[in-house]
């Protein structure tokens, strides 16, 4: 049988490409605090690479107690088995209970590799973990202090919570952009430690040739307001008002999977599960009927406004604002109200000349 | 030089087009109601196996783990140029999480013998996860491509892969076997081939000849339905059109890594997606009410 651990540590697996942090890395730092913090055991970072120990006090700054630092010329562009040889020799050398990844491409390929090595349970791209007790309900036996692992699946059509119980350490990789980073105070301290891996002939079997990386040209994740379109904008010279309304907003264009399919916008513009997930401050959702997918990626934003023509659009489900109507109509109102908010943001009812709309009480 | 391919497919339900019937009252999903298909990115993954053997020559091996219905794959593949279908199909694999799959698949792979690539698809759509992949890959001690989306060479023992990892790609070179992943951008998968639909449209399994049997001969005895299964099965084998069907003992599977016991992950709760938000402001279509609301945004510090 196997033994079940669960008095370590609470670690998380620091992502870094080219000297610099995945901002996954921190969002997931945030949350293995909180869990650590829950279980009353240290929180600690695995960062593997070469020559970015900096790194290490950005992690401290942001909540991580211990950094395992893996420093190797040979692990300075990431390949599968070395750096999976690091996590799963750390791994039986200090026993963790919890160790999550980043669900990013890189995450994702590292992650089940080094779950299978330890034969552990993976529960992939998880919205939410939380600490929680089971009780087995045959045996009624209580499991306690579980990882709750939250997870869309079916398409997103059901949220399921996951727990292992009776193996470890307990793993999971984590989406990009839903957990909350909090801010990082560089009077914390924590300790850095250094740690050597014993790396074999197939390990390092699989060289890296060439490299290419691209700015990402569209920066959803980072904008403040996105205003977003789906199917029923209904032809790629409509897309026009949606980005228009982004303008004069100064946010960024999204789309659904439906407006990418019908060739509206470019994929990378797509929010929603199999897109990017956003929480801006304001999202303008413009004849996105709101398929379970699309609102996956996109209810945590604090204002949602939904435009569409169908009163019965699940989208109105997450809204805090709601308009039925007509787009072609409705945008250009509102690109016309913001606009006319002038210099006087607080008195919108003060309007340039050729504004009709009437005051605001 | 030929080459090996064995490629990794599964039946799923279409998730893409849930409709009303497919959620229970209780939350849970009613995988009746839902049509099944041929993930999507498997096909992409049986493509680049079949280029292979268009360009260097070899064999394509298709494997999927199901119930006998989806013995329907398996024909897709034949279908559009694959060499042999095996299906491994056993209760005892019920319930199996990521792990315990790709601890099965390893094993059917390893019976299947010498091979020299791996493919699956990037993850299916029933559960996301992209997780069987890799997994296999550890289990099978092979090194792993994910996320493959060209051929860049193919010499001797050795392969050269571009891989898409999302903010840019790189090329990789790994000394066969090699199991790979491949994305839905890596190539058209070709449609089927109307002579091979013809040559293998009648292939059955044994399981799939012993439900007609069953349906067939309602008031047969068991012994009469075992003759007769036999017989069919036999002029199947004969003509070349029987499917081959695994059982975990076929692979020598060690029973506590399969199933419910080699799946260290248990759903604990399942929800089905109901809306929380309470309402929402209404907004007429009328200029008065649009420029109210942003008004509103304005003072709640949203614009601006």
């Amino acid at each position: 049988m196997i033994e079940v651990n669960r008095k370590g540590e609470v670690w998380f697996f620091a992502e870094q490409e080219d000297e610099s942090l995945n901002e996954v890395s921190l969002e997931l730092c945030s949350k293995a605090r909180e869990l650590a913090d829950r279980l009353k055991v240290p929180m600690c970072a695995v960062l593997v690479g070469w020559n970015v120990r900096e790194l290490s006090y950005r992690l401290i700054a942001h909540g991580a107690d211990k950094v395992y630092y893996v420093h190797d010329t040979r692990l300075e562009n990431y390949r599968t088995q070395p750096y999976a040889r690091s996590l799963v020799q750390l791994i039986h050398k200090h026993k963790p209970q919890i160790v999550l990844f980043g669900a990013t491409a890189l995450g994702r390929d590292l992650a089940p590799r080094v779950a299978s090595e330890m034969r552990c349970g993976l529960t992939a791209d998880c919205t939410d973990l939380e600490i929680g007790d089971y009780t087995d309900i045959k045996t009624k036996e209580v499991h306690k202090d579980l990882l709750m692992q939250v997870r869309p699946a079916f398409g997103g059509n059901i949220i399921a919570t996951i727990i292992n119980y009776d193996r470890w350490p307990q793993m999971a990789t984590v989406r990009e952009g839903v957990m909350r980073m909090i801010a990082a105070d560089p009077k914390r301290s924590g300790q850095i430690v250094e740690e050597r891996i014993e790396f074999n002939d197939f390990d390092l079997a699989v060289k890296l040739i060439e490299r290419h990386r691209e700015e990402r040209k569209v920066n959803l994740k980072g904008a403040r307001i996105i205003v977003a379109g789906g199917g029923g904008v209904g032809s790629k010279d409509n897309f026009a008002l949606i980005h228009e309304l982004a303008g004069v907003l100064g946010g960024a264009v999204g789309a659904s999977r439906a407006a990418v399919d019908s060739g509206f916008i470019g994929k990378e513009h797509q929010v929603g599960q199999t897109g990017t997930t956003v929480r801006p401050a304001l999202y303008v959702a413009c004849g996105i009927s709101g398929a379970v997918q699309h609102r996956a990626g996109m209810e945590e934003s604090a204002k949602i406004i939904a435009i569409n023509w169908d009163k019965d659009a699940p989208i109105f489900g997450v809204a805090h604002y709601g308009i039925v109507g007509d787009l072609n109509k409705v945008l250009p109102m509102m690109i016309k109200a913001i606009r006319a908010r002038g210099s006087d943001a607080i008195a919108p009812e003060i309007k340039p000349e050729g504004v009709t709309a009437p005051a605001i009480r | 030089m030929a080459y090996q391919c064995v490629v990794c497919v599964k039946q799923v339900p279409d998730t893409a087009n849930i409709t009303g019937d497919a959620m229970k009252a209780d939350g849970t999903v009613n995988r009746a109601a839902l049509p099944t298909i041929f993930n999507p990115e498997d096909l992409h993954a049986l493509e680049a196996a079949l280029a292979i053997k268009e360009r260097f020559g070899g064999t394509v091996t298709v494997l999927t783990m199901g119930p006998p219905t989806a013995c329907e794959v398996l024909r897709e593949c034949l279908y559009r140029g694959a060499d042999r279908g095996i299906l491994i199909s056993d209760r005892r694999a019920a319930a199996s999480d990521t792990l315990a799959t790709s601890y099965i698949l390893s094993q059917a792979v390893r019976k299947l013998g010498q091979y020299d690539f791996v493919f699956c698809g990037r993850q299916a759509i029933d559960g996301d996860t992209a997780q069987v992949g890799p997994q296999l890959a550890e289990k099978l001690e092979i090194a792993q491509v994910t996320y493959f989306e060209k051929l860049v060479d193919l010499t001797g023992q050795k392969v050269r892969i571009r891989r898409n990892v999302g903010n840019g790609w790189e090329v990789l070179e790994a000394k066969l076997p090699v199991l790979v992943t491949v994305i839905d951008t890596a190539n058209e998968p070709r449609p089927a081939g109307a002579r091979r639909v013809m040559r293998s449209k009648r292939c059955r399994s044994v399981l799939e000849i012993g439900a007609a049997v069953n349906a067939e001969m309602p008031s047969a005895t068991d012994e009469q339905k075992k003759a007769e299964v036999e017989k069919r099965a036999g002029e199947m084998r004969s003509a070349g059109l029987l499917l081959e069907v695994w059982n975990l003992d076929d692979i020598k599977a060690d029973l506590q890594w399969c199933g419910m016991s080699g799946s260290p992950t248990k759903v604990n709760r399942i929800q089905s997606i109901v809306l929380t938000k309470e309402g929402f402001t209404k907004v007429e279509a009328t200029e008065a009410a649009v420029s109210k609301m942003v008004h509103e945004l304005i003072v709640d510090h949203t614009l601006g």
